[in-house]
């Protein structure tokens, strides 16, 4: 039974991490109604920001202060709100008339662009590197057979945390109710007075926040950043594009759930069919889900009319 | 009759004018280097057509297209591997004279089936799902199919083909690490014959009933459903044909290189090929033509003016920029010939190359975009 | 129906057109494929190789080398190390007055860790640059793309460090400096039972790396035969970080010691993630995990781990103490395995040219076959029938964040 709970407890801990992320290609999906492939560019910018500034600050790899944890995760965060602001404006605005199939490739290209570039020598560089440990990850007690380590509980923690102002923000605020209204129509939204173009660029930043924020939480769980272009980090998206999918795409309930399910999933497929697999059975999941559900779990169905 | 004649008149002396130029030895003046480049163009070329008909024409959002390559490469490296041991005994890539071809043949025709087969599966879910969803179920599938291919045992050595049967080969695709040793049979005439065929098929399919009837499931579904189209039969169909030249692709591939690694079957060569429609110009035959020999050719182009660490850069900058630039794509959906036919066309021309003035005009609209609210 | 049927009957003639048209320029295309092919078989005597053909690569006063790499990509670590390891080989040929009078230059292009720019750019040095003997590729996949090329042009091509088994099979212009997987997964084997006297073992593999498979597999196979049993054996793919999964069940299953013939930064997670799961048991590895950044990132989790390895920096031969020293010199940091492979795979090279006494790709094929007990960085170099080379392999213990020198395992056939 401790090994059943074992696998349900990284999953829900990996769930909750997948879900930061989902969160973010739920947000620019629901009002621009793209996936923004360079989404997981910025979760590993996040995470490498932090590195650099920790490398600047000369941070040891050993467990460093609260406060100087915070400073860096916050200034990473800044930063990456930064680019994805810049990235919305160089690159998508632009586009904002244009198919969706063009802003698509546009994030491909930006997506191989971040890669390619931070992985110049005098950029990031093209190695794996530690990452600097902000939280003690060896930590913690034991539940009837299950570990359950402190950087996990402050993981959760964190990332509802997140996810509850997210929810405030988008439900109970004004820039909130612009945000949804645009998701809703954009065009009529722009003629009752939304400053749509401020509002996407604010969601561009909320999203590149959230993804920062994922972005170091998993370096720091994990203690190892792959280099920008391994394939690590976009199947690390790609996995949290599938919760967002799976979860219905452009709702924030629908990205938790989601991201709770496939991480719990991938633990209890790896565990229990085959460890070979448990992708395929991640990708089975997705599918069989749209099979049953067209939109997601909680996607809503839109009556196309003519 | 005429009609059949003349979709395949051309494709008759297409191969004809291909086999002489193979047989006087053609290919070679270009070099082994620009030969091997062009080789990888033209499989290129296959692929972007392909998904082209789903992508371009059907206008149905698969991001999977690696998936079915691979099934095409794996299928048809077996064939040709095993196939080649269990007839003649020969042990790749030493093949008695004149039988590499004829078991070519077959091989590449076997890949791009049991792609389509794998294409009518992943058709099938198009029925109930929409844009982005399809998309990703797309890419779903091509991902399971690569990590089943990694799991089969390593290529078995001719002594050791003779204990198995001839379908538990099939078992023994190298997928654990890597298929060797395929013959390498593909050269130029190949490539570009099958080339040929498949832009007189696509082209003879966009001016069919079929391609109408795919067309304006593009323009729109409902309204194409209204008029009488079977929406899902075309969309399945279009999934179906793209999956096996796809296929045929990667037989191509597979003969080409001589060995497979499965992982490089993953969704960023899926990526590759959309973006050689979408810069072609969606439904664009000539454009999609164009724009896989600009993609394939660039890092050619960029190694030999000794940029080659900054490749990916400016090929990922270029690719925002010609978007930005050209959202429509090289050609929109016109074709070559007829986007720069007549007076419509000289001034299609201008607006393709610009003047100073319009570049100017272009690059400070695109700032007040930047810089506006 | 008419029109039905005589579109099949073109559609026949046609086809038949297309196969007589295809048999044909097989036969042609063929005999063309092995009149370049057909070398004769690999003889150790660099004697038999006087044919004149003219002299290859670079002009006057210099011999060209070729080098292909993985400089850009999610490889490019490698290519790196590679690439400075070399470097540094051909500034100290060059320093003590090059080989055969000529000093030697070196032209590398990038591959990107793409087996179809591998192919282009091993074709760009045979026919463009002309390039004498071709050095390159740490990942097998490549090195059998590139050294394909190589082989048809009758180019010799020494891989610094493709550990994979089918890279030099049937390629009789392919050689490597490196120790083969089978013989990698016989030393930790070995080391297992012998040393460490542990009969359970569990694997974690990456299943999307064939180096990986390949070394899991040969460790599996040598370890049962030993007396061993395998308790486990559990797969990720590459890019996971979350090991949680595989390592539950390994746990389960109680195993001894677990082996991880992984790259170093997903080894290094791996062992943080058990020792977080209270798995305090060794751990085995390759010569992946060779790198700086494994003791970063795992820490100390690393203690009570071993791996096998080309060399260890630490030997106290003078060979390596040259190279370390001077790689430190030039680049400032301290080589890793595959620099050093690298660095051998160019002398090694340097040292066949010398003895070939031209600059003849034959002639240096067959003197690069008749290498013996060349003394190199990574150990004394053998190379034998199968153009592999003959020679021990180190295993390093960590400790306190430290690789130190445990054992050495020799050679056995």
């Amino acid at each position: 039974m401790s090994f059943f709970f074992g696998l349900l407890l990284v999953g829900f801990v990996q769930g909750c991490l997948y879900a930061l992320i989902a969160l973010g290609y739920t947000l620019v999906f629901g009002i621009l109604q793209f996936i923004n492939f360079a989404h997981s560019d910025v979760v590993m910018l996040g995470a490498w920001f932090a590195w650099k500034y920790a490398q600047w600050m000369g941070v040891s790899f050993s467990v460093i202060s609260i406060g100087t944890s915070l400073g860096i995760l916050g200034l990473s965060v800044l930063s990456c709100a930064a680019v994805g602001f810049t990235i919305e404006r160089l690159a998508y605005r632009p586009l904002r008339h244009a198919p969706r199939i063009n802003i698509l490739i546009t994030a491909i290209g930006v997506s191989l662009f971040l890669e390619n570039f931070t992985q110049l020598p005098y950029v990031f560089g093209s190695r794996d590197k530690a990452m600097p440990q902000l939280l003690d990850v060896y930590a913690g007690f034991d539940v009837g057979g299950v570990r359950v380590q402190y950087f996990q509980i402050i993981t959760v923690v964190f990332a509802f945390a997140l996810m509850a102002l997210l929810s405030l923000l988008v439900y109970r605020t004004r820039l909130g109710r612009a945000m949804r209204a645009i998701s809703f129509d954009t065009r009529t939204a722009s003629l009752m007075g939304i400053p749509t173009g401020r509002v996407i660029a604010y969601t561009f930043v909320l999203g590149s926040a959230l993804a920062a924020a994922a972005g170091i939480l998993t370096g720091v769980a994990f203690g190892s950043l792959s280099q920008p272009s391994s394939t690590s980090w976009i199947r690390f998206g790609l996995k949290a594009f599938i919760c967002a999918v799976v979860g219905g795409i452009g709702s924030i309930e629908g990205a938790v759930a989601g991201g709770l399910l496939i991480g719990i999933t991938e633990q209890l497929a790896g565990g229990y069919i085959s460890s070979s697999y448990a992708d395929a059975i991640v990708f089975g999941v997705l599918i069989l889900v749209l099979m049953v559900r067209p939109s997601g779990i909680f996607g809503v169905t839109m009556r196309e009319k003519v | 009759m005429t009609g059949t004649l003349k979709g395949l008149l051309p494709i008759a002396i297409g191969i004809a004018i291909l086999f002489v130029f193979q047989a006087v030895g053609g290919p070679s003046m270009f070099g082994a280097y620009q030969e091997d480049a062009l080789l990888v163009i033209g499989i290129n070329i296959v692929l972007g057509l392909s998904l082209n008909i789903v992508n371009g024409f059907t206008g149905q959002f698969s991001i999977g297209h690696a998936g079915f390559m691979a099934l095409g490469a794996y299928a048809g490296g077996a064939i040709t591997y095993y196939g080649a041991i269990k007839l003649w005994g020969s042990y790749p890539p030493e093949l008695p004279p004149g039988t590499g071809d004829l078991l070519f043949v077959v091989a590449l025709v076997c890949a791009g089936l049991v792609a389509a087969g794998a294409g009518y599966l992943v058709g099938l879910p198009s029925l109930r799902l929409r844009g982005d969803y399809l998309a990703i179920v797309t890419l779903g599938f091509a991902e399971i199919i690569r990590i089943i291919i990694t799991q089969t045992e390593p290529v078995l050595s001719k002594q050791e083909v003779s204990q198995h049967s001839t379908l538990s080969l099939f078992k023994y695709l190298g997928g654990k690490s890597i298929f060797d040793r395929i013959p390498r049979v593909t050269n130029f005439f190949w490539v570009y014959s099958v080339v040929l065929i498949v832009i007189v098929v696509c082209y003879r399919l966009k001016q069919s009933t079929h391609g109408r009837a795919m067309l304006s499931v593009r323009e729109n579904e409902i309204a194409a459903e209204a008029m009488g189209v079977h929406t899902t039969r075309f969309k399945v169909r279009a999934f179906v044909m793209a999956a096996f030249f796809a296929g045929v692709a990667g037989g191509l591939y597979a003969m080409k290189l001589g060995n497979l690694d499965a992982n490089r079957f993953d969704f960023q060569r899926s990526f590759e090929s959309i973006v050689m429609v979408v810069l072609g110009g969606m439904g664009s035959i000539s454009g999609v033509c164009l724009a896989a020999v600009l993609v394939t050719y660039a890092p050619y182009l960029l190694r030999d003016v000794g940029l080659d660490q900054y490749r990916m850069v400016i090929y990922s900058l270029s690719l925002v920029v010609l978007m930005v630039v050209r959202p429509q794509g090289l050609f929109g959906m016109h074709e070559a010939w007829t986007v720069f036919a007549g007076e419509a066309g000289r001034r299609r021309w201008q607006s393709f190359i610009g003047t100073p003035k319009r570049w100017y005009l272009g690059v400070r609209a695109y700032a007040r975009k930047v810089v506006g609210t | 129906m008419v029109r039905s049927r005589s579109s099949v009957q073109v559609l026949v003639g046609v086809l038949s057109l297309t196969l007589s048209a295809a048999l044909a320029t097989t036969s042609a295309g063929c005999d063309k494929l092995r009149g370049k092919k057909k070398k004769p078989a690999p003889s150790a005597s660099p004697s038999a190789s006087a044919s004149p053909s003219p002299t290859p690569g670079g002009e006057g006063g210099t011999i060209l080398i070729g080098e292909f790499g993985s400089m850009t990509g999610a490889e490019a670590s490698f290519g790196e190390s590679t690439h400075k390891g070399i470097e540094l080989a051909l500034e100290h040929i060059n320093a003590k007055g090059g080989v055969l009078g000529k000093q030697l230059k070196l032209k590398s292009y990038d591959d990107a860790g793409n087996p179809e720019q591998a192919t282009a750019v091993v074709t760009k040095l045979v026919t463009d640059d002309k390039v004498t003997a071709i050095l390159g590729e740490v990942a097998s996949n490549l090195s059998i793309a590139g050294g394909q090329v190589a082989q048809d042009s009758g180019t010799p091509m020494i891989s610094p460090s493709s550990t994979n088994v089918q890279v030099t099979k049937d390629r009789d212009h392919v050689f490597r400096v490196c120790f083969i997987d089978p013989f990698q997964g016989f030393a930790m084997a070995k080391f297992t039972t012998e040393t460490l006297k542990h009969t359970k073992a569990a694997i974690l593999r990456d299943q999307t790396q064939s180096y990986s498979q390949g070394l899991a597999d040969a460790f599996k196979d040598a370890y049962v035969k030993m007396g061993g049993s395998i308790v486990a054996d559990e797969s990720y793919s590459k890019g996971d970080k979350n090991f949680n999964s595989q390592l539950s069940k390994i746990k389960a299953a109680k195993p001894e010691v677990i082996f991880l013939p992984g790259y170093y930064s997903d080894v290094a997670t791996i062992a943080k993630q058990a020792r977080q799961l209270g798995l305090k048991l060794p751990l085995l590895g390759g010569d992946g995990w060779d790198s700086p950044e494994l003791f970063q990132i795992g820490g100390q989790a690393l203690d009570n781990t071993y791996f096998s390895n080309h060399y260890s920096h630490e030997e106290p031969r003078d060979a390596v103490k040259v190279f370390v020293g001077d790689f430190q010199k030039k680049f400032g940091i301290i080589p890793d395995g595959l620099a050093a492979l690298g660095y051998d795979a160019a002398m090694l090279l340097a040292d066949a040219m010398r003895r070939a006494g031209s600059t003849d790709k034959k002639a240096i094929r067959d003197a690069i076959a008749s290498t013996k007990d060349f003394p190199g960085v990574t150990g004394t170099i053998t190379i034998d029938a199968e153009r592999n080379s003959q020679k021990p392999a180190v295993i390093l213990k960590i400790e306190g964040g430290k690789a130190s020198y445990v054992a050495s395992v020799a050679p056995t056939p």
